[in-house]
């Protein structure tokens, strides 16, 4: 679903990724894993349009979107969640997820000032998918509270809810499990599968292992801006390459 | 930014109550102030509320800066001052003309300045409303200058010409109340979601899909064009026009009527307005002080009230009850 | 005059001016590297240096070698109060904030000016007369010497000081990177009151040897804040040669257009330059471009 050919990202004299080259398979659940500097959110940003790649293409679902960026992503059926979590702050639980409908409506400013008929409807669909979504993630009952005051893990709750209300076919993820505790992380485990289970391919980084041990169908491995290895997870636990990279290298 | 419970159908009743409360008190106000000289100023916090709005659209739900607001209000009067006295055109046709005219203008123009964020937008927007100045105090042969341009019609409706303090009270107020409504909807929308977003995490925004780059510069547009109309109206109900009318001073003006009312609040606006438009009225000494007051305020507000005065004074309301709850209710 | 002359005369006056933007602009730079901040507040300080100076020659009857110090200090104790005041309550405040502060403190300063001193303008005496020099048929005047070399002294002065004096590399390290400076023990508080009294006290300077020429007035604080502020961004907001160069430039252009051109229009000049620059290469005319992190 998600082709990477060649990607290489040079910043001034650093070159932060190296003809990273893999293939991402759809309804299944990736995950991308290196130690520290390796070049996994630099990869991320340029899969999801935020920067663009020295050299190398990116092809999703066979086009090429390289340059295009994030905001028509978003329509074309990719979205991505961040590692400190991007939240509105100042708006309630319910309207960061109602923006996340926003690429799924189509109220103008015209349309919107004069509050047209159409526009009344569209708001309570609007409405009404947005609670299901919380519904979906579990932060229903937090729906009128203002998105600064959320605790972290709720917040991550939130960011997936409002993330998933695009309707995306590919989720990328990066760190979702930073920051949460064990009891969290079983609780985003399950999410995971359950968003995997409604035909949405996940793509993560993380640094978690138990986590991308227990619910990743393949496992991508990065090291210095390179690719070190491909596979399954139980055929990465067996690489010697991927288990020296990580020698020393605290979780 | 004032927060308001979510999208539920109270909050719109609530809301339509607030408006219709306040088109009561806007029309029958006059009724209070036959006194022809505050229904004169009155007239002016109409036009100040529709730039205060104006700006704040852009300000407080879009986050970007403005230091120029003022020049798209001069343009506006020029535009239609001009047409109207000069070349004969209908002032209606020049009002629409200076919101089309100066909308585009705005348009254009957004696309490079609004790629700019924080402190360089604020200099460039008051970069442009200084060239903006100049030009309207330079090109004597068509805005007469420094020394002001008269004749300008009054605008009228058929026999209705609107020519006194009590029909250009109206007049204004009705486009006040018009612009109050479309602003409210706007703020309550999807378009009005947007923007908050885009003020609060601009990339989270468009990530999912939020095309920020286009919604600034339409809000900038929108912004400039209601500032445009106000010009107009400026321009009819003064029938005299000059150049100090619409220059820094007044941008920072502006700037100021939106942070007391609070940024991201439609009313907040109408009582930054009437504040900073009725205070040097009642203070006629203050005349040498208002520079400094205005820095002052500016200063207190944005260390003391960040949120205006919509926000600042239920809040001191609640502290104080707070305050004789904690006295053990000796007060009764 | 013919055209030759003419020119060279701009040329000379447009160095001049464009010193003094050069000045001021760096004042802009320094406290934009060190803070982060556009200091709107800064070509108050400006007008301060001239205000305060007449101040002190006219009515504490001061000769003019004290006066000037002495104007400096005082604008420089204006810029520690402002930095207290409004700058360190709001350290963790959005940039809306900031700029809607530093324009409040603006504003403030002016306004006080304006009660203290009226709004009429002034002249400053000229440092050693006005007897013109003749240069290749242009005019230059003793004044404009003075100003050509106090700037080059206070831009060796600056160049010394940031990198050869602890305090210097300490305020570049904080523009660098705030946290590191702080965690090897530099008192970045301090750095930010540091960076904003040498920014008062060379704006208050620039305004001083520049009053003999054109006046001082409670609000000759915008203009010149403005196009010190478009000086500094040509110059990609660096400290150093670069905004002098913008300086230059702008002062330059400026006297170009206003003799060749109108003199009308002649502010726009340097308005339109910034929104050029803005537009085109925010990065100033020797910068790189920066990449936003994510």
């Amino acid at each position: 679903m998600l082709d990477l050919q060649g990607i290489t990202q040079i910043f001034g004299g650093v070159t932060a990724l190296n003809d990273v080259s893999f293939t991402i398979r759809s309804n299944e659940i990736t995950g991308v894993i290196g130690p520290n500097g390796a070049g996994k959110t630099t990869l991320f940003n340029i899969v999801t349009g935020i920067y663009q790649q020295t050299s190398g293409r990116v092809l999703f679902e066979g086009v090429d979107i390289s340059g295009i960026p994030a905001e028509r992503l978003a329509s074309l059926g990719m979205v991505r969640t961040f590692q400190n979590i991007e939240l509105f702050g100042k708006m309630t639980v319910l309207e960061n997820v109602m923006v996340g409908l926003h690429s799924r409506s189509s109220s103008g400013l015209f349309a919107c000032s004069f509050k047209l008929p159409w526009v009344l409807k569209e708001e309570r669909r609007i409405h009404d998918e947005a609670m299901e979504w919380l519904r979906f993630t579990g932060i229903d009952e937090l729906a009128d509270v203002t998105a600064a005051n959320l605790p972290f893990g709720k917040g991550r709750m939130l960011e997936i809810a409002r993330a998933m209300a695009c309707q995306p076919r590919m989720m990328l993820m990066d760190e979702p499990a930073a920051g949460l505790n064990s009891q969290e992380t079983l609780g985003l485990a399950e999410l995971i599968r359950r968003i995997r289970d409604r035909g949405v391919t996940v793509v993560l980084v993380e640094h978690d292992m138990e986590l991308v041990m227990d619910i990743c169908d393949r496992i991508v491995v990065l090291n210095l801006g390179q690719k070190l290895a491909e596979g399954t997870p139980r055929e990465i636990q067996e690489n010697h390459e991927v288990i020296a990279a990580y020698l020393g290298d605290d979780d | 930014m004032v927060s308001r419970k979510a999208n539920g159908f109270s909050g719109v009743k609530r809301e339509l109550a607030k408006y219709l409360l306040f088109t009561l008190c806007v029309l029958l106000a006059p009724f209070a102030f036959l006194d022809s000289y505050l229904l004169n100023v009155l007239v002016f916090v109409g036009i100040h509320t529709m730039l205060a709005i104006a700006l704040n659209l852009l300000l407080g739900y879009a986050g970007q800066i403005s230091l120029g607001h003022a020049a798209f209000f001069g343009l506006g009067a020029y535009l239609s001052g001009v047409l109207t006295t000069t070349y004969s055109w209908n002032p209606w046709l020049t009002m629409l003309v200076a919101a089309v005219v100066v909308g585009g203008m705005a348009f254009a123009i957004g696309f490079p300045i609004l790629k700019l964020k924080g402190h360089y937008l604020a200099m460039a927007t008051l970069g442009l409303g200084i060239i903006i100045f100049i030009v309207f105090n330079e090109w004597v042969e068509v805005t007469s200058g420094p020394s002001g341009f008269s004749g300008i019609p009054n605008l009228q409706l058929g026999q209705l010409v609107f020519d006194s303090d009590l029909k250009n009270y109206y007049l204004v107020w009705c486009f006040v109340l018009g612009c109050v409504l479309l602003s409210v909807n706007l703020a309550n929308s999807r378009i009005g979601r947007a923007l908050r977003a885009i003020h609060d995490a601009e990339v989270a925004a468009r990530v999912v899909g939020v095309n920020a780059r286009l919604l600034k510069v339409q809000i900038f547009a929108l912004s400039a064009m209601i500032s445009a109309i106000a010009g107009s109206l400026y321009a009819h109900v003064m029938t005299f026009i000059a150049p100090p009318s619409f220059g820094f001073n007044i941008s920072v003006e502006l700037l100021t009527m939106v942070v007391i009312g609070g940024l991201g609040s439609i009313y907040g606006s109408f009582l930054g307005a009437l504040l900073l438009t009725l205070l040097p009225e009642f203070l006629r000494f203050m005349h040498d002080y208002d520079i400094v007051f205005y820095g002052g305020l500016l200063m207190v507000m944005t260390i003391f009230m960040p949120g205006g005065l919509v926000q600042g004074i239920p809040d001191l309301f609640r502290k104080l009850l707070n305050l004789r709850k904690g006295k053990g209710g000796n007060h009764a | 005059m013919e055209l030759g002359t003419q020119l060279l005369q701009y040329l000379l006056s447009g160095l001049s001016t464009g010193a003094i933007y050069a000045l001021i602009g760096i004042g802009f730079s320094i406290i934009y590297n060190a803070t982060g901040i556009i200091n709107f507040a800064q070509g108050e300080f400006v007008m301060l240096g001239g205000m305060l100076t007449l101040f002190l020659l006219s009515v504490l009857q001061l000769p003019l070698w004290i006066a000037i110090p002495l104007a400096v200090l005082l604008a420089a104790l204006v810029g520690l109060l402002f930095e207290r005041l409004a700058i360190r309550p709001l350290r963790k405040a959005s940039p809306i904030s900031l700029v809607i502060i530093t324009i409040g403190g603006a504003i403030l300063i002016r306004g006080l000016a304006m009660l203290i001193w009226g709004k009429d303008t002034h002249s400053l005496p000229s440092f050693s007369g006005d007897e013109p020099i003749m240069l290749a048929g242009a005019t230059l005047l003793p004044q404009h010497l003075w100003i050509l070399g106090i700037t080059l002294l206070l831009i060796g002065l600056n160049k010394w000081f940031f990198s050869h004096t602890t305090s210097g590399k300490a305020m570049r390290a904080c523009s660098y990177n705030p946290r590191a400076a702080g965690l090897v023990g530099i008192d970045v508080r301090r750095m930010v009151l540091l960076s904003f009294v040498i920014s008062a006290a060379m704006g208050a300077l620039a305004g001083i040897i520049v009053a003999p020429l054109t006046m001082t007035a409670y609000d000759v604080g915008i203009m010149l804040g403005l196009k010190g502020f478009c000086a500094a961004i040509i110059g990609g907001m660096s400290s150093g040669l670069s905004t002098v160069i913008g300086g230059l430039i702008l002062g330059v252009l400026e006297s170009l257009g206003a003799g060749l051109i109108s003199s009308g229009y002649k502010d726009a000049i340097a308005f339109v330059i910034l929104l050029l620059i803005l537009f085109l290469r925010p990065q100033g005319l020797f910068g790189k471009p920066e990449s936003e992190r994510v």
